[in-house]
């Protein structure tokens, strides 16, 4: 199934979609599907500057537990409190109530360095 | 890869398939959480086909089987099935296996990622022996029917089945084919496990889940392996390659149950006609000196999942280490099983970097309502 292709993404599997003035993060349906269910989401030690390619938190599931990255540089807005509490939220709707952060962008430019929903679709298919 | 005979069963059920053993199995169909809270609640359907099924006939089978086996199985019943261990000389864990007796001959259910070693290990324990041995892995499918309501479905195509007693087997004939039903299971719930011939087994699955794909109302829906894991640990059972390997001895992992250490004591026709069974001298010292490490239950502050090779901790002494963890479908909380010093009091594991508390509890975790 493809990507949505209104969003951009990093090679580690984080969605990022301009919403305003902010940059919502999420995990790919790539992801989400390789995690199996997921069954914690730490997001809460998420706050202030962050860079691109730095962790902002933790996933777990029943499979693995794997870092969350964030794409670009920014500072963190705002930490879905919700998908803490009920982290099936992030299978069940990836890509809309189960996002993860807001960060508000050092330069909205930055999110056309990366990848398309093409371009990530033809690396997941790869992984 | 081997694929089993209900591969496109699995497919047609969406499964997300994985490689277990050289086995290609559905590891889930939609939710692993929702396929074990479905067994817990009502029925569950799995495929085990990948399981090893190992025939044995010969008059002097049964001594044979006493040897390698660690627990007495001359007395069993005949339709009867049993638990019990192969192990090394070293009182370790070569794999633990479920014995069904027949009239006229014997069957072990051996673990997949086992069933080549064991192979060789029986063939060249055999000697003079007149015993013969016979794969039926691939020849035959076997799935587990395990749930609640098992019965109720069960109980609609054989008044037999629901009467059967735990442990007890008997064969049945569905239109030309034969198969072997008997109550066991690896769930903690209880049900059935059935091995058929592989040629027809895709067209006997047909008949128990009649529902088809996708339908959310049925009583009897497919589980993968991601929730029977879960399962088994709420069950406190022990998993091959996690609680038991070669460096591990029964004893130490509470199966004493399933080890008979007076066997070589036992007259002739009723157990191995002297012999002791291998290992079990290493077992005897074992159970003598007491084991120095011990299979514990753990209970988990929190929401995050223990996971194998964890350190156990005793306030900050590691004590032991995690065989297995989950957080639990059925009881909300993490739980672990794992292996700590035998006069160790565990309060926590190391949970990435920090200690995340923990409570020894009974095991298992879960008992199914009586």
């Amino acid at each position: 199934m493809a990507s949505p292709n209104d969003r951009r993404y990093a090679s580690t599997h984080e969605w990022h979609k301009l919403e305003g003035q902010l940059i919502v993060v999420g995990l790919s349906q790539f992801a989400v599907d390789e995690l199996t269910d997921i069954t914690f989401v730490d997001v809460t030690r998420a706050s202030g500057p962050i860079k691109a390619g730095q962790a902002f938190g933790e996933i777990e599931s029943v499979k693995t537990t794997s870092e969350l990255y964030c794409g670009l540089d920014g500072t963190v807005a705002e930490v879905n409190t919700q998908v803490v509490q009920n982290p099936a939220l992030v299978n069940q709707d990836p890509y809309g109530q189960g996002w993860l952060i807001k960060v508000k962008p050092a330069d909205p430019a930055q999110l056309e360095k990366l990848l398309s929903a093409a371009a990530y679709d033809q690396s997941a298919a790869h992984h | 890869m081997n694929r089993t005979p209900f591969y496109q069963l699995h497919v047609d059920h969406g499964a997300k398939f994985v490689d277990f053993a050289g086995w290609e199995m559905p590891i889930m169909y939609r939710s692993i959480h929702e396929e074990h809270k479905h067994v817990r609640n009502s029925a569950g359907l799995f495929d085990v086909s990948h399981m090893g099924r190992i025939k044995f006939t010969g008059r002097q089978t049964r001594r044979f089987l006493e040897r390698v086996l660690t627990r007495r199985i001359s007395d069993m019943p005949e339709l009867s099935c049993r638990y019990s261990l192969i192990c090394n000389e070293r009182g370790g864990v070569r794999d633990d296996v479920i014995v069904y007796r027949f009239a006229d001959y014997w069957l072990l259910v051996v673990n997949a990622s086992n069933r080549e070693k064991i192979l060789a290990h029986l063939k060249a324990s055999v000697g003079d022996l007149a015993v013969k041995i016979e794969d039926q892995t691939t020849s035959t499918g076997m799935v587990a029917l395990q749930g609640p309501k098992v019965m109720e479905v069960v109980g609609t195509m054989s008044r037999e089945v629901p009467s059967l007693k735990r442990y007890h087997f008997c064969i049945k004939n569905l239109l030309i084919m034969k198969l072997i039903i008997s109550r066991t299971g690896y769930t903690g719930e209880d049900g059935i496990e059935i091995i058929m011939p592989g040629n027809m087994a895709a067209m006997a699955m047909k008949l128990w889940l009649r529902e088809g794909p996708g339908d959310q109302e049925a009583v009897l829906q497919p589980a993968g392996l991601g929730a029977r894991d879960s399962l088994r640990l709420e069950a406190g059972m022990p998993l091959y390659g996690h609680e038991l390997s070669e460096d591990i001895d029964p004893i130490s992992a509470g199966l004493a149950f399933a080890v008979s250490l007076d066997k070589d004591q036992m007259p002739a026709g009723a157990g191995s006609e002297g012999e002791p069974f291998i290992g079990q001298e290493a077992l005897k010292k074992i159970a003598a000196a007491g084991p120095v490490r011990r299979l514990v239950g753990l209970r988990l502050d929190g929401k995050r999942t223990p996971r194998q090779g964890m350190k156990v901790l005793q306030g900050d002494q590691t004590v032991g280490e995690v065989t297995s963890g989950c957080l639990s479908p059925t009881l909300g909380y993490p739980i672990a099983m794992a292996y700590v010093d035998s006069q160790a009091h565990p309060d926590g594991i190391l949970l990435g970097e920090q200690k995340t508390p923990a409570q020894e509890t009974p095991l298992p975790f879960y008992k199914r309502p009586q």
